[in-house]
């Protein structure tokens, strides 16, 4: 069976239960692909065993390339391009570069940060998004449950485990 | 649920004779580097010709111009703690219950801040404020001064100008009396909801709280004008109430974590967990960042539009072979070390990272002090050295007496706050 088609899906009403669920599940052996709900839930990468972002690296490197390009621009600009002089001071005056440069590298670390985020999870301009089970926008946790990963776990076994771990409906979902 | 009786909510800080042990020692070396400070300047050299005025230096007036920067530093930690046990009502907080106790403590310190500020001000006002000569204000005076007389009535109103600086004098103690009046009033009703119970009393906090936050917006600028910047009298900066607030401010939360820090080393405040140390360390982070903020704002605008008055700060500290290189050790301590050290998530959640730049913001900030009073007190005369160093050491261990030995007096956490169980499940 291939992976990241076929899922199983548990539906949970509330984030405490579906803490514990994750935590029993998990404890089975069985692989969670993913969990959606409606808002942030506490402790819930936690449970999942995520590992931590890599989005600040991502963050930090376009910071350092706001930084480059502001410096750089400035100083071509006021010492080399049209060298003027302003109050007094030498051409190239580090300190009236601070500001621009400040700016520049929130701005690129800004928007470098949610383009990459955009682009990672899925939600760039030409992304489809999947949509495993539309309640996941109003007020349910859903659970999805890949197929193909927990191939040597039987499909009854998994559905047991979600309904015994309080899941309110559990479904199934293919995507082509 | 209320996982959080789970703890001894009534477990105090026991002030033990070997913590006592260490602050007594470190305030005896303080003494001794003091001593050793004053001989040395008193026996080489003290008498040394000064130019301003014609007046002769004295080594007293090093010795005061030292007690005065930890009066002021020392006074701000104090009131910072209140203000942040304030902040947390007015902004209904609930993640910091566990530590409030420890912000309150700090505010012992003022009532004994403020007779040392008085007792200094009265023996030392001429040898750290220049507006205090009279001859300033007499027109047939050779040294008789326009600008300091333009500013004259905001020291002497009512009084004849050069005579007793009774406005300075009201204010000091009047903002020392609220302070101390507001801190009484939050302490009382915070202790009193450990006996009693019940939301009321966090609402008559909230109440108080609100009121004091509006009192110490105006009173931590006027006090930073009066204590500080008017020692270079001619000399003015807008936003100069607020940088001595950032200075406080930070100095004033890297106190709360590390005494939170050491609370947790000796095995109390179960309650807390790396979660608010996190949360302490991104004040630390971003309150650095704003005090370099304002320090730059500041500075930045004085360097461009160099207009000579205002040019003057600057360059009696730049380029000054004493107090040159301090602007630098200043920024590196309060910008650059906290800025690269506690970036990451790791460092503000790991105890070590965070003792280290606590206790160097702590010296960085005295330094921000120093550069502040010492160029227009002793010009050319100052500098960092034994003096300085054993000044900062005696008044650091008595602040730390004071504040320990009154937390020890009473409950480490509030235990009735109503929001202690979310203080106890905070999780970032």
């Amino acid at each position: 069976m291939e992976r990241d088609k076929h899922f199983i899906l548990g539906v949970f009403d509330d984030e405490d239960i579906l803490l514990n669920a994750v935590r029993e599940v998990r404890a089975t052996g069985i692989r969670i692909h993913e969990v959606f709900s409606p808002y942030p839930v506490h402790g819930l990468d936690e449970e999942l065993g995520y590992r931590r972002s890599r989005l600040p690296i991502a963050a930090f490197l376009f910071g350092l390339l706001g930084t480059t390009l502001a410096l750089t621009m400035q100083f071509y600009m006021m010492k080399f391009d049209w060298p003027m002089i302003i109050g007094g001071k030498d051409h190239a005056a580090f300190p009236d570069f601070i500001p621009v440069t400040f700016e520049l590298t929130v701005l690129l670390a800004a928007f470098g940060m949610v383009g990459v985020f955009m682009i990672s999870s899925n939600l760039k301009p030409w992304g489809q998004p999947r949509i495993f089970d539309l309640r996941s926008t109003d007020d349910k946790h859903i659970m999805a449950i890949d197929v193909a990963t927990n191939a040597s776990v039987d499909m009854e076994k998994i559905k047991d485990a979600l309904k015994s771990s309080g899941a309110t409906e559990v479904n199934s979902k293919s995507f082509d | 649920m209320a996982q959080a009786n789970n703890y001894n909510l009534d477990q105090r800080f026991d002030f033990t004779a070997s913590v006592k042990k260490v602050i007594f020692i470190l305030g005896g070396i303080g003494a001794l580097l003091l001593v050793i400070g004053i001989l040395s300047a008193a026996l080489s050299g003290g008498h040394g010709a000064g130019e301003e005025g014609g007046h002769a230096f004295h080594w007293t007036k090093r010795l005061f111009a030292n007690i005065w920067i930890n009066n002021v530093y020392f006074t701000g930690i104090a009131i910072i703690g209140v203000f942040f046990f304030a902040i947390q009502y007015a902004a209904q907080a609930g993640w910091s219950t566990a530590l409030l106790r420890i912000m309150i403590s700090f505010g012992y310190w003022l009532p004994i801040a403020a007779v040392l500020m008085l007792a200094t001000f009265f023996v030392a006002n001429h040898d750290l404020f220049h507006w205090t000569h009279s001859y300033v204000f007499d027109k047939a005076d050779p040294a008789y001064d326009r600008i300091i007389d333009g500013k004259g009535n905001f020291f002497y109103w009512p009084m004849e100008k050069g005579t007793f600086p009774i406005f300075y004098i009201v204010r000091m103690v009047v903002f020392f009396g609220f302070w101390v009046f507001f801190f009484n009033k939050l302490k009382s009703l915070s202790y009193e909801e450990d006996l009693q119970g019940g939301t009321s009393y966090w609402y008559t906090i909230r109440k108080w709280s609100a009121i004091f936050l509006v009192f110490f917006a105006v009173s931590s600028s006027i006090s930073a004008w009066d204590w500080v910047m008017s020692i270079d009298t001619h000399w003015f900066s807008t936003l100069f109430g607020w940088y001595v607030f950032a200075s406080w401010f930070v100095a004033g939360l890297s106190a709360i974590t590390l005494v939170t820090i050491f609370l947790k080393d000796q095995g109390y405040l179960e309650m807390v967990n790396q979660n608010h140390i996190h949360d302490l360390g991104k004040f630390v982070f971003a309150f650095s960042i704003f005090w370099t903020y304002i320090w730059f704002s500041q500075f930045l605008l004085i360097y461009y539009a160099n207009i000579p008055e205002e040019s003057v700060y600057f360059i009696e500290r730049l380029s000054s072979d004493v107090y040159g290189p301090y602007i630098f050790v200043n920024i590196v301590l309060n910008f650059v070390l906290p800025f690269l050290v506690l970036m990451t998530r790791d460092a503000k959640r790991h105890n070590i990272f965070l003792k280290l730049v606590c206790t160097l913001i702590i010296l960085g900030h005295w330094i921000d002090f120093f550069l502040m009073v010492q160029p227009g007190t002793l010009g050319h005369n100052g500098g960092v050295g034994l003096m300085e160093l054993g000044m900062l050491l005696v008044y650091g261990s008595a602040f730390a007496f004071v504040a320990l030995s009154n937390l020890s007096k009473h409950n480490l956490i509030a235990k009735n706050h109503p929001m202690l169980e979310e203080s106890y499940h905070h999780h970032i």
